[in-house]
């Protein structure tokens, strides 16, 4: 759509801009503020510069964090997003009682809240009253999320695919939709195989949402804090610690403002500079399929 | 062939959806005996009164209208302010709005956790914490930008003539917005109230930092009673279970529109 040039348009923004302003603006200077200053109480603060940056940049806890936040991510995208589209190829094309109860149980697990789903895990993966934990005892299997690490990796990973791997699929569910029989009529004379409808009309139909929903799991596996918090609280040991929960500790937990802050912006541009980045090839897809 | 092979896919899927649930719903029915001593696949004594605490202990059922509370002032501040914004996005051009609207969605992509502290500062010298419009102000962080994203996409699906007849015909900017342009957006908004309601409701972080007893959240009181009274796992799970239900009845009345909310109306 041709969009007319209008300055007064400002006005209609200014709401969102002063609440936005309130609420992240004032906020992130607070952070900025904190993050060259260091403070021995009293409210008396004293310029640092940049030392907390440099701290925080060699510090090897924090590598660490990066490292385990880093590889989980990349675990997520792997396995979520090519379930996600599995499972998207696979749902009920035509309306009816059968695709709304999919649609209605698909979408459950995306509104419990975060603790909820913690909780959840955490009983279902225990030894003693969890219906997984007791099927892997029976079996032999050590497992015991609180103790080995190996086990509560294993209990995250399952848990955020349980919770986020429906987000995938009805995104790609909903591209899926938009495409016309015609597609399939006209693959179907030329007799196409399965994997090249797949290749050559689903998977570039789908590259819009998929986008997207690499773009929303990435952005919300770095920041996730809740679950695994309620799971494991961060162990055994650092085992689960990811950035967020990393930060907490440091902030609300020890107090240490200054590193604190300086963890936070970098951890910030970190994802903003990858979410920049997918939001350019986005708008750059989105453009090119309207002209 | 074909179908059997789907409806076997989606049949997995959703038991593994759906196991875990039920496990939760199992456990709210049992007793906390039962829970420890035996291991059993449905309840052997069936009871209700784990749900009977919830109701009738001020301090569980006060977490929930709490929660509610916050969840509904923050949707509807959020879809205020959205709506005016999405509109001026989906229609004009102004200087810097491309920017405008990617430093919204940046927004959305800062981690609560580097907010937590800013925000129970901030609250505090203003004399916000512990106060419902605290947690629901400081959710708008989140919710506006992607209340403006939804919008803005179910906005763009609405042809500009419309617009231009109206104004022709005589409509002021106002009696056209809500006499004509709602009602065809009608779904985008009710897409977007439905988020904002979402992300509102399952948020922990930031709702556990800024209450503390007369607005805490069913989220903080969950959590602290785990660490706090020991473990009483049936009324734990009975809690669990009632906060699936709010999600569980509104996902029914937008289940066609889900994915393109999730999309943020880009589809």
């Amino acid at each position: 759509m041709k969009k007319t040039i209008n300055q007064k348009a400002w006005f209609m923004v200014l709401p969102v801009l002063i609440l936005v302003a309130f609420s992240a603006v004032i906020p992130l200077m607070t952070v900025v503020n904190y993050s060259v200053q260091d403070t021995f109480g009293n409210n008396e603060f004293f310029w640092v510069g940049l030392e907390w940056f440099e701290e925080v940049l060699h510090s090897e806890r924090i590598h660490d964090a990066l490292g385990r936040q880093a590889l989980f991510t990349i675990i997520i995208l792997t396995i979520e997003i090519p379930l996600g589209i599995f499972v998207a190829l696979h749902m009920p094309k035509r309306s009816g009682l059968w695709s709304s109860l999919c649609l209605v149980l698909v979408a459950l697990p995306l509104l419990i809240p975060w603790n909820v789903v913690g909780t959840i895990w955490q009983i279902f993966g225990r030894v003693d009253i969890g219906l997984l934990g007791y099927m892997l005892d029976q079996m032999g299997i050590d497992y015991n999320y609180t103790q080995n690490s190996f086990a509560a990796w294993c209990t995250i990973i399952v848990m955020d695919v349980w919770h986020w791997t429906s987000l995938v699929v009805l995104l790609c569910y909903a591209g899926l939709k938009s495409i016309p029989d015609a597609y399939y009529q006209a693959a179907k004379i030329d007799q196409a195989s399965r994997w090249a409808v797949f290749r050559y009309i689903e998977l570039p139909k789908m590259k819009g949402v998929l986008l997207i929903a690499i773009l929303l799991r990435f952005m919300d596996s770095f920041m996730i804090y809740t679950e695994p918090f309620v799971v494991t609280g961060g162990g055994p040991g650092n085992a689960t610690t990811f950035l967020s929960i990393d930060l907490v500790k440091m902030a609300i937990g020890q107090f240490d403002l200054g590193p604190a802050a300086a963890f936070s912006l970098i951890y910030f541009l970190v994802i903003l500079l990858v979410s920049w980045v997918f939001y350019t090839v986005m708008v750059h897809s989105d453009t090119k399929d309207m002209s | 062939m074909k179908i059997n092979k789907s409806a076997l896919v989606m049949s997995l899927y959703i038991l593994f959806l759906m196991l875990p649930i039920y496990w939760l719903i199992n456990m709210s029915l049992k007793t906390n005996q039962e829970i420890l001593s035996t291991f059993s696949l449905w309840p052997n004594d069936l009871t209700f009164d784990n749900y009977l605490v919830i109701f009738t202990d001020a301090s569980w059922y006060g977490g929930y209208l709490n929660s509610i509370t916050y969840v509904v002032m923050n949707t509807i501040i959020s879809v205020t302010v959205a709506l005016p914004a999405a509109y001026a996005f989906s229609r004009y051009r102004f200087m810097g709005d491309k920017h405008l609207f990617f430093w919204l969605l940046t927004n959305r992509m800062a981690p609560p956790a580097v907010f937590a502290l800013p925000f129970f500062q901030l609250y505090s010298s203003v004399g916000l914490f512990d106060t419902h419009i605290a947690v629901a102000l400081a959710h708008t962080l989140f919710n506006v930008p992607l209340a403006v994203w939804i919008l803005e996409g179910f906005m763009r699906g609405v042809p500009k003539e419309i617009d231009e007849t109206a104004y022709i015909d005589g409509y002021g900017f106002f009696t056209f917005f809500r006499k004509i342009f709602m009602p065809l957006i009608a779904s985008g908004i009710g897409v977007a109230a439905f988020f904002c309601f979402m992300f509102s409701w399952v948020e922990l972080l930031l709702s556990r930092t800024l209450t503390s007893v007369d607005a805490k959240s069913i989220a903080a009181t969950m959590t602290r009673t785990v660490s706090a009274s020991g473990l009483d796992w049936g009324v734990l799970a009975a809690a669990g279970v009632l906060t699936i239900i709010p999600g569980a009845l509104v996902i029914y009345f937008v289940r066609n529109h889900i994915a393109k909310g999730f999309a943020l109306g880009r589809v």
